[in-house]
């Protein structure tokens, strides 16, 4: 299966980029030392929070650093593949219910490490079996992957017997929720960082531009798209499992909502996917913003979404991050912007 | 240009609104904080049972000129949220009125998960919770965590249990056989009732005929009534969900699925179900009733006349006691104190609508949980802690 037809004009010029890059990458360029150390001062700040706010404030922040650790590994995968996996939520699912399911068996670090396991064993085993499937069909299947591993819970239970929600009653004070949440985030992080500036990450850039030319530089596509979608899907279940002791009660429609896949794949959009920051750029005020509305206009909420969610596409498609980039290179006018973006939509290293 | 101007005019949209809305609040209000789904799966439910008692007790109270306590009297203000049916959206719901909006008191969310995850932060901040819409197995050791939660349901198992026992006395009296068709919607309740049930029944001494489960939002339940309706049953029962309480109804009534007790569990209680069926949903059995009193009834007609929507039979009257017990703790301390509330509520038994309330124990130990349509009016039939209970009447065929 090829994508070619959408990315035809894959520029030389980037290609040669990217070549460099890989090159320059075996040492830290200065810009990366610089970025790191930034990288590092944020996560220190933001580490300091429950210091100043146990409150609302602190449950804001929780919910930008989980959002920020799932749209960041998301955008691992789908950004350079074009992939759009709405499979967070199964993966995020199955995590939150290795939790809850050993919560009174087995100590709780234990519980996230074959929490990990679980969900890396399952999106190998889906990776292998549907990534072959391209575009939409892939889109298709990974929104009904949530529903099928959610009917498929039902079912155990049904057979089973045992009652349909599960009760995880850990003691546990939000800070220290926070700084787990927060350490996570982080490693999602660093991992999509490395592995952006690695043979792999590399790989993935091509596969996203032109399969086909990727094929015929010797890549082993299937392979390539395959661990990222491991890696990305493991993240999403550690993140279920950090996240079951807070919800305190697991039942299928809450752990493997749709709804929450679709909250990932519309913040890293807003961000933009092609910068590791990008996602991030997308959470925070997709959060704030969504908090006003629901603050300030309860019963309207959907209403105003969408409408943002209208205005948004139409005015910032590329993201924050294509909006901020535009922005320091001085171009003027939505019209030119626009128009430089749609000509080299096929790739993010302009 | 275009793009500035739009931005300029959204940032001061923004300004208006927050200011707007902010200043409106007065300052000598009691602030009742209300959390709740208005998107999502459990919205439909919601709009019936949970938010129309919040607006109805708060017309009411400020009414009457508002809450007496002890410095004067004070009207009560809503402050509404929607969870939008996700946990973590009703946790920060409820931190936010706790920490940034203060309120006073906040009202119980909907939802049993979302009851649970709220609970830390009521502990946390000792708001008494008066939780309805919470239906546990798990109460005694809930309420040994949470010193401040109150349970004001029956336990799951006793929705199954008294069904059941309705069914049995039937048998019992010979008015029907013993064959029993079960359906079970595969979701958190019918799942767990289907469960509990299954050795119930053998108990009881019934022969389960047909015992299936249908996955949530099935949209045909044809072969589900046809295959009971073949193994020719004298009760029918499904622990059901709302949108197949309705369609398992009419389909039954298209295969002349034709038995002496006809069962359905949850929405069998809305007003709306016998509004749509009339005479069809006559007699039909299902979770909820409430005693016919005047009290009830009274009830049921201010709830229409101030909110516009119907009560349902079966967790709304409870809500309704539940303000009235908030309410007559709140007079009786005489101020805003939420630890002395939560004492208060825990010293003595409250004269409400459903009748004496007593929360001592914090789960409350009389519940009716099983109705029958009778003229219009969903008769309580069977419960726990209760005597006058309406006689079971025959279904009639479709």
């Amino acid at each position: 299966m090829s994508n070619a037809d959408t990315h035809g004009d894959t520029k030389p010029t980037a290609f040669a980029q990217a070549m460099l890059d890989l090159r320059e990458s075996a040492v830290l360029s200065g810009t990366e030392k610089r970025n790191l150390a930034i990288c590092a001062i944020v996560a220190a700040l933001w580490a300091l929070l429950p210091l100043f706010s146990t409150g609302y404030i602190l449950s804001l922040g929780i919910s930008i650093t989980i959002f920020a650790g799932l749209a960041t590994s998301w955008t691992l995968f789908s950004g350079p593949t074009n992939y759009i996996s709405l499979a967070t939520a199964a993966f995020f699912g199955i995590g939150m219910y290795t939790v809850a399911g050993g919560v009174n068996l087995l100590p709780y670090p234990v519980l996230i490490l074959i929490a990990a396991v679980a969900g890396a064993l399952f999106a190998a085993l889906i990776g292998l079996a549907t990534l072959r499937i391209s575009g939409v069909y892939f889109v298709i299947f990974s929104l009904g992957l949530a529903e099928l591993v959610r009917q498929v819970v039902s079912w155990g239970q049904h057979v089973m017997g045992t009652s349909s929600g599960l009760y995880v009653l850990v003691d546990r004070s939000d800070s220290v929720f926070f700084w787990q949440l927060l350490v996570f985030t982080l490693v999602v992080f660093l991992v999509s960082w490395w592995i952006g500036r690695s043979r792999l990450g590399f790989a993935l850039r091509i596969i996203g531009n032109d399969e086909v030319v990727a094929v015929h530089c010797g890549i082993n596509t299937a392979r390539a798209k395959v661990t990222l979608f491991i890696i990305s899907s493991t993240f999403a279940a550690i993140a279920g499992a950090l996240v079951a002791p807070r919800w305190s009660y697991v039942e299928p429609t809450l752990a493997f909502s749709p709804f929450l896949s679709f909250q990932v794949v519309i913040m890293s959009l807003l961000g933009g996917v092609h910068r590791l920051w990008g996602p991030l750029v997308g959470v925070i005020p997709f959060t704030i913003m969504w908090e006003f509305i629901s603050a300030k206009f309860p019963s309207q909420t959907t209403l105003l979404l969408g409408v943002a969610f209208l205005l948004i596409v139409y005015f910032i498609p590329h993201g924050f991050v294509g909006l901020i980039e535009d922005f320091s290179r001085r171009r003027s006018g939505i019209w030119a912007a626009l128009r430089s973006k749609w000509q080299a939509k096929g790739g993010g290293h302009e | 240009m275009q793009r500035r101007n739009l931005l300029k005019l959204a940032a001061a949209g923004v300004v208006a609104g927050s200011l707007g809305l902010g200043t409106a609040q007065a300052a000598d209000t009691i602030k009742i904080g209300v959390v709740g789904p208005k998107t999502g799966p459990l919205a439909g439910g919601a709009a019936i049972t949970h938010f129309p008692n919040f607006m109805m007790w708060q017309k009411l109270v400020n009414d009457r000129g508002g809450l007496k306590l002890k410095d004067g009297q004070r009207k009560i203000e809503l402050i509404e949220y929607d969870d939008r049916t996700s946990p973590p959206e009703t946790i920060k719901a409820v931190e936010r009125l706790a920490t940034v909006d203060n309120a006073d008191f906040i009202m119980p969310v909907y939802g049993t998960g979302f009851n649970l995850a709220a609970a830390p932060i009521f502990a946390k901040h000792d708001y008494p919770q008066l939780a309805q819409a919470f239906v546990t197995d798990q109460g005694p050791e809930l309420i040994k965590r949470y010193p401040n939660l109150f349970i004001i349901q029956g336990p799951t198992k006793a929705f199954a249990r008294d069904a059941i026992a309705v069914l049995k006395k039937l048998l019992d009296e010979k008015k029907i056989g013993n064959r029993v068709a079960v359906v079970n919607v595969a979701d958190a309740f019918g799942i767990e009732l289907a469960n509990v049930a299954r050795p119930l029944f053998k108990e009881a001494g019934f022969e389960l005929v047909y015992d299936k489960s249908y996955p949530l939002g099935t949209q045909d339940l044809a072969p589900i009534v046809k295959g009971a309706k073949a193994a020719n049953p004298d009760a029918f029962v499904a622990w059901s969900y709302p949108p197949d309480t309705f369609a398992l109804l009419e389909q039954a009534k298209i295969e002349g699925l034709n038995v002496k007790a006809y069962y359905s569990a949850v929405a069998t209680a809305f007003q709306g179900f016998y509004g749509k069926y009339g005479q069809l949903a006559e007699n039909v059995l299902g979770a909820g009733g409430y005693e016919d009193t005047p009290a009830i009834r009274d009830y049921m007609k201010i709830h229409k006349q101030v909110t516009g929507v119907d009560a349902d039979y079966w967790g709304s009257a409870l809500y309704g006691s539940m303000l009235q017990v908030l309410e007559q703790s709140i007079e009786g301390v005489g101020s805003l104190d939420r630890k002395a509330v939560t004492a208060y509520i825990k010293s003595r038994t409250f004269k409400t609508i459903v009748g004496d309330m007593d929360l001592r124990n914090q789960q409350m130990t009389r519940v009716w949980t099983v109705g029958q349509w009778q003229n219009g009016f969903f008769q309580a039939v069977a419960g726990d802690g209760f005597t006058n209970y309406k006689p079971v009447i025959l279904k009639n065929n479709w």
